[in-house]
């Protein structure tokens, strides 16, 4: 019986010698690269000064936000503008798990990942009854709640915030190795173990993000994106991976909460729910880089890292010019700065548009390529 | 009477958070579009309305009557130029347009009139009050309730019974249709937002006299707007105006019972109404 679905047979049986590829060489030299770079990146700490390794945390830390966000709205069409939410979530878990258990601090980041999770699913429930620019109001508006809840808790310094003890991070797993082997000062050693964790987290999330684009979920997110109800028609569970990414980003997202305050080891509810530093310059990284690529939020992060170093001094200026950058780029380069490069040069770094290779084109069959 | 007393208090609270929202209504009824710096919009309307009052030194409802053309003519520049280049079946560009719009216009009044917190004086009104039902309401609250429901008898009148009302629904309804019957869209979007930034100036006016502002003020404004327009429900501007009074009450409810409440009540009454009735307590459009 013909049901119609013929068309959509799996790639294996695809014609004789067609086969679907999403890889190209440049992207498998780049890859090299890439991990090259980031085994180099690791030694940092035994060669680059501490305000280096300082800046390497702040540029991988918001990269991994900014991949996750691109995740989100680029690729699944949740346009969140309370990511802040997790950041100030994760955060809190740490320092609650800290200060109120005694818990190791390496040991309290993963943890503090799935509290974040653990409160997208509210979240998720109430902000998923809100369409398209609704819905990025409405996460807003749950975030605001966050911080207000947080600013009630008083064991942990309520609207003023706390602080680490500094035992927690002096004594913290690893620590003690560091300053043995190396020779390390505790302080130093802190730091440089919060770098590795987040070199660790992004290249992590990174390889996440490229492998679930490559696969089938992948295939589904984009169909979504692109055309809802006819992706739905086709089986695709839209619902069902766009709640999956919103939780998987908010664990990323609270990781990186919880790492980023376990280094200021200083928190309070209006720093950890701030919309401007954990949503706002995201946005501008992601927009400006290009959205709904890996490459973008990459390129974003270093020209974002450039400006911040160089015009953070001129205050409100600096994020005007920010704000106004962002949208000439959204409206005259909707694709970003690597949009622009990728036009081009036609490179693709992280390649996951599926390329039909090989085989010949027959012209007797109807309905075939050239058919 | 504490409590009939708060309750009217959050009433006519509720009628600034309609002033707030109903901008925020028409321009979304129109052309679908959320202005994410509609609250800082607000707030760069107040300080044009302070501006006007301190340089010229007039009362401050006639500084309000300058103001609101010359927001009009903000708001007409920013749709036709600006906004209207965003409008598609993407919601992706508006949103970040408007976005990054909010933080230009929060870092320029920032630049412009330093943190400091300001206030519109209105001299004996701002202390003035009145008995209302056996209890006492400053006239400034009632004034604003009345300015709400103003605003939005008018706005009701224009979208209804005025031949540019009629474009407004028919463009809201079918854009392409409506510019085969020779209505341009891009100027009707454009008018709609200036006669949004037009209530926008006047939910500033009381704003500025009823309480201090300050640049970074915006945001919390824009999620009033946006709570009371979602309580109310899609496409009703008397939903919205119920939905600030719901707003206003939860509230005030919340500050009596504790004064770092108030806000944190409003939002929970927000969610509460999301989680029991998803399209907001007076539905209208379908979407």
């Amino acid at each position: 019986m013909t049901t119609g679905f013929e068309t959509m047979t799996p790639e294996s049986d695809a014609p004789a010698g067609w086969r679907s590829e999403t890889g190209t060489r440049l992207a498998r030299i780049f890859g090299l690269g890439a991990l090259a770079a980031a085994v180099a990146l690791a030694a940092a700490p035994f060669i680059v000064s501490r305000g280096v390794v300082q800046d390497l945390f702040f540029i991988l830390t918001m990269l991994t936000l900014a991949q996750s966000w691109n995740l989100l709205a680029g690729y699944a069409g949740l346009i969140s503008v309370g990511q802040q939410l997790f950041v100030g979530s994760g955060a809190y878990a740490l320092f609650g798990l800290v200060i109120l258990l005694g818990l190791d601090p390496i040991l309290a980041i993963p943890l503090a990942g799935l509290f974040a999770m653990l409160v997208a699913v509210p979240t998720a429930f109430f902000a998923f009854r809100l369409y398209g620019p609704y819905f990025a109001i409405g996460t807003w508006v749950i975030a605001e709640v966050g911080r207000l809840l947080l600013a009630q808790w008083k064991t942990l310094g309520g609207g003023t915030g706390t602080s680490l003890p500094r035992d927690a991070t002096r004594d913290m797993f690893g620590i003690s190795a560091l300053v043995d082997w190396f020779g390390m000062r505790p302080p130093a050693a802190a730091d440089a173990l919060a770098f590795w964790l987040a070199l660790a987290l992004a290249t992590l999330t990174i390889t996440f993000i490229y492998k679930l684009l490559r696969s089938k979920q992948g295939l589904g997110l984009a169909a979504v994106r692109d055309n809802e109800t006819a992706a739905r028609a086709l089986g695709v569970d839209a619902r069902r991976l766009k709640t999956l990414v919103y939780l998987l980003t908010a664990f990323v997202t609270g990781i990186v909460g919880a790492l980023i305050y376990l280094q200021k080891a200083r928190i309070s509810p209006d720093a950890a729910f701030s919309l401007t530093d954990w949503t706002a310059y995201v946005i501008f990284i992601v927009v400006i880089g290009g959205i709904g690529t890996i490459e973008g939020p990459i390129l974003g992060v270093l020209v974002f890292f450039v400006l911040q170093n160089a015009f953070s001094s001129y205050g409100s200026w600096y994020l005007l010019a920010l704000g106004a950058l962002a949208i000439i780029t959204m409206l005259f380069a909707p694709r970003g700065l690597w949009g622009l490069i990728s036009d081009r040069t036609g490179w693709e770094l992280f390649p996951v548009r599926r390329i039909l290779r090989g085989g010949t084109i027959r012209h007797d069959d109807k309905g075939g390529p050239n058919g | 009477m504490n409590w009939l007393d708060t309750l009217l208090q959050g009433i006519l609270l509720g009628g600034l958070y309609a002033l707030f929202a109903a901008g925020l209504s028409l321009v979304f009824g129109i052309m679908r579009l959320v202005n994410l710096a509609h609250g800082d919009l607000i707030v760069l309307a107040a300080f044009l309305i302070l501006l006007i009052v301190s340089s010229l030194g007039l009362d401050p409802f006639v500084a309000a009557l300058i103001a609101a053309p010359l927001m009009f003519g903000i708001g007409w520049l920013m749709q036709y130029h600006l906004l209207n280049r965003t409008l598609g079946k993407d919601v992706l560009p508006p949103l970040l347009v408007t976005f990054g719009l909010s933080i230009v216009i929060q870092n320029g009044l920032l630049e412009a009139f330093t943190a400091d917190s300001r206030r519109i004086s209105a001299g004996t009104l701002e202390t003035a009050s009145m008995q209302v039902g056996g209890v006492n309401a400053g006239l400034m609250p009632l004034m604003t309730f009345a300015s709400a429901v103003i605003v939005i008898l008018a706005l009701n009148q224009l979208i209804y019974r005025t031949a540019l009302g009629r474009a407004f629904r028919a463009t809201s309804d079918d854009v392409v249709t409506a510019s085969l019957m020779g209505i341009r869209p891009n100027s009707i979007f454009a008018i709609a937002t200036g006669l949004a930034m037009m209530v926008v100036t006047i939910a500033a006016l009381y704003l500025g006299m009823r309480a201090n502002f300050d640049p970074t003020a915006g945001p919390a404004r824009l999620i009033y707007a946006f709570e009371a327009v979602i309580i109310g429900g899609l496409g009703s501007l008397w939903g919205t105006l119920a939905g600030g009074v719901i707003l206003g009450v939860a509230q005030t409810v919340g500050a009596a019972i504790n004064p770092e409440w108030q806000i944190l009540a409003g939002h929970i009454a927000f969610l509460l109404v999301l989680l029991f009735r998803p399209r907001g307590l007076f539905p209208r459009a379908v979407d």
